[in-house]
């Protein structure tokens, strides 16, 4: 039974996950060298991460060969994850009340 | 298995509940992981969510890596990365047959993984004596992060590193106790399952580990 289980070429996963590894750390280091706006460095962070998490859990974790159902309540965290993300973003960036606007309307009262 | 069946043949309903598990036939226990990594990953997907939106409605959060620092951390990335090879590597001898070394590379999983929470407490142990708390930023480290000291940064980064390394030192544990379990039975095959539910733990703890490392070091 354990030798029907087919395995892919793991090594060859290891040595991508090293590269996009290093790669993250050099794009932390290119805005040094040439111009890259922080979206930019943002945008190639959360891509490398996003291939990382799905090389492992579609290699290592032998999600590929798995049923397909099985993959969907797999990712359904990841979907909850992004919906919570756009919930919260309004109150970051349409609401006018960050923490540095509120500090003089604090301070106003005490002048009193 | 063989006891579900022999379960399943003496109740005398007219629809017997299938004894295999209709996503996972190899073993209901591995359904059972699965759920609970789901589970899980909910819990570490609203803690970085919540990162996310506390880091984007704060105008005073600190650039990580100033604070941080990431030499240690991407060292420590690797390390766990080479601990996931040295899981699947058990898996596969195991797969061959050859539980010595599918026990030796467990062992080496666990050690990885017992590694990692070392350089984890002497990470908290210095940036804790720079003056980095769980209640805001003092010291040093408020110098180091140029005078942006929301306080939910310390917060959000013990909680949220700390979580992950509790799994890590669950996963120490989980490893080690599964050495036990395939020394104490003689068939290979007769643990591979368990050896493959301990796998997708291992890599689910390494998963978490790359958008932590991410998202709350790199960016």
């Amino acid at each position: 039974m354990a030798g029907e289980h087919k395995h892919p070429n793991y090594m060859l996963i290891f040595y991508w996950l090293a590269i996009l590894t290093v790669g993250e750390i050099g794009v932390v280091f290119l805005p040094h060298y040439i111009a890259m706006s922080k979206v930019t460095v943002g945008v190639f962070l959360c891509a490398f991460a996003i291939v990382k998490a799905a090389l492992v859990a579609m290699y290592f974790m032998h999600l590929k060969f798995e049923t397909r159902t099985l993959a969907l309540i797999a990712v359904t965290p990841l979907t909850i994850a992004t919906l919570l993300v756009f919930v919260i973003l309004p109150d970051a960036f349409f609401v006018d009340h960050k923490t540095a606007n509120l500090e003089p309307a604090a301070e106003a009262p005490a002048k009193h | 298995m063989s006891a579900a069946t022999s379960h399943a043949a003496s109740t005398s309903h007219a629809v017997v509940e299938p004894a295999e598990s209709p996503l996972t036939p190899e073993s209901w226990g591995k359904l059972g992981m699965w759920i609970f990594l789901a589970g899980d990953a909910v819990g570490f997907g609203t803690l970085l969510a919540a990162y996310g939106g506390m880091r984007a409605t704060s105008a005073d959060w600190p650039s990580p890596y100033d604070v941080l620092g990431i030499n240690l951390t991407a060292a420590m990335t690797f390390l766990l990365i080479c601990s996931s090879v040295t899981m699947v590597k058990a898996l596969e001898w195991l797969g061959k047959g050859d539980r010595s070394k599918a026990k030796m590379f467990l062992l080496f999983t666990a050690l990885g993984g017992a590694i990692f929470v070392g350089c984890q407490a002497f990470e908290w142990t210095k940036l804790i004596r720079e003056g980095l708390h769980i209640n805001g930023i003092t010291g040093h480290a408020l110098e180091l992060a140029k005078g942006h000291g929301a306080t939910l940064f310390g917060t959000s980064f013990f909680i949220i590193t700390g979580f992950h390394g509790l799994h890590v030192t669950a996963g120490v544990i989980y490893l080690l106790s599964v050495v036990g379990v395939v020394s104490r039975r003689p068939d290979p095959a007769a643990s591979y399952n368990v050896v493959e539910i301990v796998g997708l733990y291992w890599h689910f703890v390494d998963l978490v580990w790359i958008m932590v490392f991410t998202f709350m070091y790199l960016l």
